[in-house]
């Protein structure tokens, strides 16, 4: 009997077991999954949560619901992973060794990592990338009498790279629901030159952000949180004001693959970004956001990931060779307040463009523009995932692959982003 | 801004070097002036060194968390060193291409 081990069942490691319980003849594999939390989180929806458009209760439900039958499943601390022996360690002291490993461990926030950003944590310091920092600030607003908010990103990359503009396009409608707007100055510090990390899609997010009046403090690398001054300062010693400072902490990949010492500078393991097998373990893979793999982390990038895993994974275990390449497909649902939103799909390559997505001229979606479909899209999102895309079924019309139907070329060359 | 020394140098749209193996220590010291820094120090070399060798090995520019790990020097000093964005100035003067960090 050989084993195939997951580690992490989140929205990666999910879809790994259900479609390799479908790969695997279960009289030679069997399947084991660890993870340490039963509780699964649907991080998307974090996001709408400080403003009241989410509770709590919409985006938990237990892990154990979306896993097959047949798969091993065990609830557990993970150790230590040795890759060079083919073993897990559990807490309690138990063992798992493995004939192929599959990595899920995904991206964690670390606040302490940043001077003084702990300080007054959940005070008037909070963060929306966990259940608790999202529901704390959701109590906080509800009472907060405006003054000035700043949105501080620490350093990419980050889980979900538009969503800390998603927050500041919400942050301004809430705002004006609330008849306040006037009273609240939005801000973004952000270590990037711009508003996204893609040139076309920055300009025209920068757009939006200029028209909301949220300002922008570009290539500002936080050094520290001042709480005493209410100021958060640069390496390069510039100073901005907060009042209500929500950060988007420093994210690592998983502390087992640290302390394993199997990733880089961050934690996220050297991985092979067309097949996604590691660099130095042959039958060690990795799903989502836990290999330092050039793409964003996200769910939509680890289903895409998805099909192009197995194939290869399948493919190594039979000793052929591995023929799937990613491409680096993202597909992201951007909110944009007051009932829009808006799509973005790009690839290692080929940055956001504008068109219609995913047919031509008909769309229904379009793609980086406004609009209410784009909302309804977002919207719409929380029940794909939890029914066709944890399974491991493919999202009707939606490739692996990128692709570049209905969008429109831009006359010059694509810079580099 | 013309120069004798990188007469024949090719740079890209943002001024990045195209060809890492076009380089010299003239390179950079030219390349650093245009970057507003009067003299390259030994801490700067020490940096500029462990850019080529890691970039060269990897085929692209290290991260301002990749240069901090591997050198040991502080980001605060890599920021006096090399003010406003060190990773990207930093890969200008090495001669590498713009790091890709960001995605």
């Amino acid at each position: 009997m050989k084993t195939l081990l997951i580690l992490g069942a989140g929205t990666g490691g999910t879809m790994v077991a259900n479609k390799m319980s479908k790969c695997l003849d279960s009289r030679e594999w069997r399947i084991i999954i660890v993870d340490k939390d039963e509780t699964h989180y649907y991080q998307p929806g974090f996001l709408f949560i400080p403003f009241g458009i989410y509770s709590p209760s919409d985006v938990v439900k237990p892990k154990r619901k979306f896993l097959p039958g047949g798969v091993e499943i065990i609830f557990s601390d993970i150790e230590l992973v040795e890759p060079e022996r083919n073993r897990v360690r559990l807490g309690g002291g138990k063992e798992i060794n493995y004939d192929y490993l599959v990595v899920a461990t995904g991206s964690h926030t670390h606040p302490e990592q940043t001077p003084g950003l702990t300080d007054a944590w959940h005070q008037n310091v909070f963060d929306f990338y966990t259940l608790e920092g999202a529901t704390n600030l959701g109590s906080y607003l509800e009472t907060w009498k405006g003054g000035r908010m700043v949105l501080s990103i620490t350093e990419m990359p980050i889980k979900c790279p538009v969503a800390p503009l998603e927050f500041l396009f919400l942050a301004d409608w809430y705002f004006h629901k609330r008849g306040m707007r006037d009273k609240v100055e939005i801000v973004l510090a952000t270590p990037l030159p711009g508003a996204f990390t893609k040139p076309q899609a920055s300009a025209m997010l920068g757009g939006m952000l200029e028209r909301k009046g949220i300002s922008v403090e570009p290539e500002f690398a936080i050094m520290e949180v001042d709480n005493g001054k209410q100021v958060i300062r640069s390496y390069d010693e510039r100073e901005v004001p907060y009042d209500l400072l929500v950060s988007i902490p420093l994210n690592m990949g998983a502390d087992v693959i640290r302390n394993s010492g199997m990733g880089d500078e961050l934690g996220f393991i050297p991985t092979h970004k067309n097949t996604l097998q590691t660099v130095k373990w042959p039958n060690v893979f990795i799903i989502g956001d836990a290999g330092n793999v050039p793409s964003s982390k996200a769910g939509s990038v680890a289903h895409f990931m998805l099909d192009i895993l197995v194939e290869n994974l399948s493919d190594h275990m039979k000793g052929r060779e591995m023929k799937a390449s990613f491409d680096g497909h993202a597909n992201c649902f951007i909110e944009t307040g007051f009932d829009k939103g808006l799509l973005i799909d790009f690839n290692f390559d080929v940055e956001p463009l504008p068109g219609q997505f995913p047919f031509p001229v008909i769309g229904p979606f379009s793609l980086l523009k406004e609009s209410t479909l784009d909302h309804i899209g977002k919207m719409g999102f929380r029940w794909i995932y939890w029914n066709v895309l944890l399974k491991g079924l493919p999202i009707p019309f939606v490739e692996s692959h990128m692709s570049m139907s209905g969008k429109k070329m831009l006359s010059k060359a694509p810079a580099r982003a | 801004m013309a120069d004798a020394t990188l007469a024949s140098v090719s740079f890209d749209a943002e001024g990045y070097m195209t060809d890492p193996n076009q380089w010299s220590k003239e390179i950079s010291e030219t390349l650093a002036r245009q970057e507003g820094l009067a003299a390259l120090t030994a801490e700067h070399w020490k940096i500029i060194d462990f850019c080529r060798q890691t970039g060269l090995a990897s085929g692209k520019a290290p991260t301002l968390r990749q240069i901090t790990t591997g050198t040991g020097i502080s980001t605060k000093d890599l920021f006096a060193l090399f003010p406003k964005g060190p990773a990207k100035k930093v890969a200008k003067i090495a001669g590498l291409g713009k790091p890709e960090g960001c995605v």
